[in-house]
């Protein structure tokens, strides 16, 4: 049950998508994310499409697995329909109470369906294809400039990449600790949600616990190995540009102004 | 003797569908008899851990069934709860789970679930704190002020509370020191005695396994490949090496006395039965 959290998880491959500088990534995540928001009407989203069933396929992710990444916000994504679709004015062609629908609100809906499950989807791509370490390298590296003004961005990736790293970890923990507890017949599967609430004490405590041992004994290790920071750390795997970074930039780049022109005009 | 638990075809397949699909078990009948001291062994990786969860219903079968007194325990699925306080099963580091306040409070959690009252409770803490080898003035101090010995005993009590028919550990002793170790499993061995409930212990410990049990299964390459006694399974060492484990220290130093000519058994498996071995030859002069 709790093996099947998709947050985070990598498909390891060799493909153009997999082998692309992570800055590059994350900037074509950016671009594809404004042009979705860019997107007007069906041309551009047929475009938009176009461009994630381009990438979908170049990565070779199996289409299914990005679906079901979509399975945890399906009532975000039906709750903003709902709503767009009932409460857009225009011109009304159903209505009961104080429920209307317009032709208005049946194309928002349908539009706003189509970008937060697009917006989810090629996110997803970006770290299906991405390990997360890389993941965290590249965002250091495109925040570096912050660091002129003092952000933390070394200690911020660092935070981040030891989160990814440890959420497996956790997972199988709280998987031991539950079938731990359920053999002296703990329940966490029925009664109201105070007796659910107090049903989880047993598991919340034991791995606070063990989380807290297991930042410790990372704190040892580090420190064993005499991490101070970011300061004149050097990288094993340094990132590099490489020709087929600029072309996906070049790419990316054209398909944001080809977006913003057509919407321009309204398509 | 009766079986207490039948297991019939039983497979494991994790992922089922996916391209993960791995058998942890695959087609493993056994019977554990009531009363017996039963042994588990294999290596890492062997199906041991998967196995034993299936026993109390942690894990359901995707193939396969468990009786427990003849029953089927997935006939009725709302009633899996009671098995899991009549098959205890205590997990390997079990020191991990413990959350409560005290001790004591800790070892209760089972018999609460079980919806006892609270004086039966109260005692079977203190019996089972007993069993454990704890000693009763650590019962009010916090769990997590115990030493790592400490710890585990008043988990296994924790099971050992619920008075189960079947009780189940998986590796008991591991990362204890070795006065821990033997102390333990002389705790768990009189428990057996006392009680008269079945008790089995996995471990990849041979010398652990041979000093405590009744009888030995093996695991390897999903199922079961070897039970019987100590001794029949300790005079099969070449087919144990094939599977990757080994025999006693013990039992290898009988064997190669045995093979240089001296005349004793080579499947002996306690360092005080080699001793009488060699004794015996001496003409029963105990020459130290």
């Amino acid at each position: 049950m709790l093996k099947d959290i998709t947050l985070g998880q990598y498909f390891p491959g060799n493909t153009v998508a997999h082998r692309l500088d992570p800055r590059t990534k994350i900037i074509l995540v950016v671009l594809y994310i404004v042009a979705l928001f860019v997107a007007e009407w069906f041309v551009t989203y047929a475009i938009m499409a176009a461009a994630l069933v381009a990438c979908v396929s170049v990565s070779k992710v199996p289409p299914k697995s990005l679906v079901r990444g979509l399975k945890p916000v399906l009532f975000i994504i039906a709750f903003t329909a709902l709503l767009n679709l009932f409460y857009t004015p225009g011109q009304v062609i159903w209505s009961w109470w104080v429920l209307k629908i317009t032709v208005e609100g049946i194309e928002t809906a349908f539009f706003m369906v189509l970008r937060i499950s697009m917006l989810i989807m090629g996110t997803f791509l970006l770290t299906y294809t991405t390990s997360p370490i890389t993941l965290t390298d590249g965002l250091e590296s495109l925040l570096g400039p912050l660091k002129k003004i003092r952000v933390p961005v070394h200690e911020l990736s660092m935070m981040m990449s030891i989160a990814l790293r440890f959420i497996p970890t956790l997972i199988e923990e709280t998987d031991k600790i539950m079938s731990a507890q359920k053999a002296r017949g703990a329940d966490f599967e029925t009664g109201n949600i105070f007796q659910r609430a107090k049903a989880m004490i047993p598991l919340l405590v034991p791995l606070f616990i063990s989380a807290f041992r297991r930042a410790d004994e990372l704190a040892v290790a580090m420190e064993c190995r005499c991490y101070h920071g970011g300061e004149g750390r050097t990288k094993l795997k340094v990132l590099r540009y490489a020709g087929i970074d600029v072309t996906a930039l070049i790419l990316g780049a054209a398909v944001l102004a080809g977006v913003a022109v057509l919407a321009h005009y309204g398509l | 003797m009766e079986a207490i638990i039948h297991v019939e075809n039983l497979t494991h397949t994790y992922g089922e569908g996916t391209p993960f699909e791995r058998s942890a078990v695959e087609g493993v009948s056994f019977d554990i008899f009531a009363g017996e001291f039963l042994g588990v062994i294999g290596h890492t990786g062997s199906g041991k851990s998967t196995l034993i969860q299936h026993l109390n219903g942690l894990l359901k079968p995707t193939g396969g069934k468990i009786l427990f007194h003849g029953r089927d325990i997935w006939a009725d699925p709302q009633k899996i709860r009671e098995v899991r306080f009549r098959v205890g099963l205590v997990f390997q580091y079990p020191e991990y789970q413990l959350f409560e306040e005290t001790a004591r409070r800790d070892i209760a959690f089972g018999p609460k679930n079980m919806g006892l009252g609270e004086a039966e409770i109260a005692e079977r803490v203190e019996e089972a704190a007993a069993f454990a080898g704890l000693a009763p003035e650590l019962l009010d101090r916090s769990p997590f002020e115990l030493s790592g010995g400490q710890k585990r005993r008043v988990a296994i009590a924790g099971v050992i509370a619920m008075r189960p028919e079947v009780l189940i550990l998986d590796e008991p002793s591991a990362g204890l020191d070795p006065a821990g170790r033997s102390s333990l499993l002389r705790n768990i061995r009189a428990y057996h005695a006392a009680t008269g409930s079945t008790v089995v212990l996995v471990s990849h410990s041979m010398d652990e396994i041979a000093e405590n049990v009744q009888r030995i299964m093996v695991l390897a390459h999903a199922g079961v490949v070897m039970s019987g006694t100590p001794h029949e399974v300790f005079s099969r060492a070449a087919e144990l090496e094939a599977v990757g484990l080994s025999v006693p220290q013990v039992t290898k130093v009988a064997m190669e006395l045995n093979r240089r000519g001296v005349d004793v058994d080579p499947a002996v498996y306690t360092v005080s039965d080699l001793r009488d071995a060699l004794l015996a030859r001496k003409g029963g002069r105990a020459a130290c």
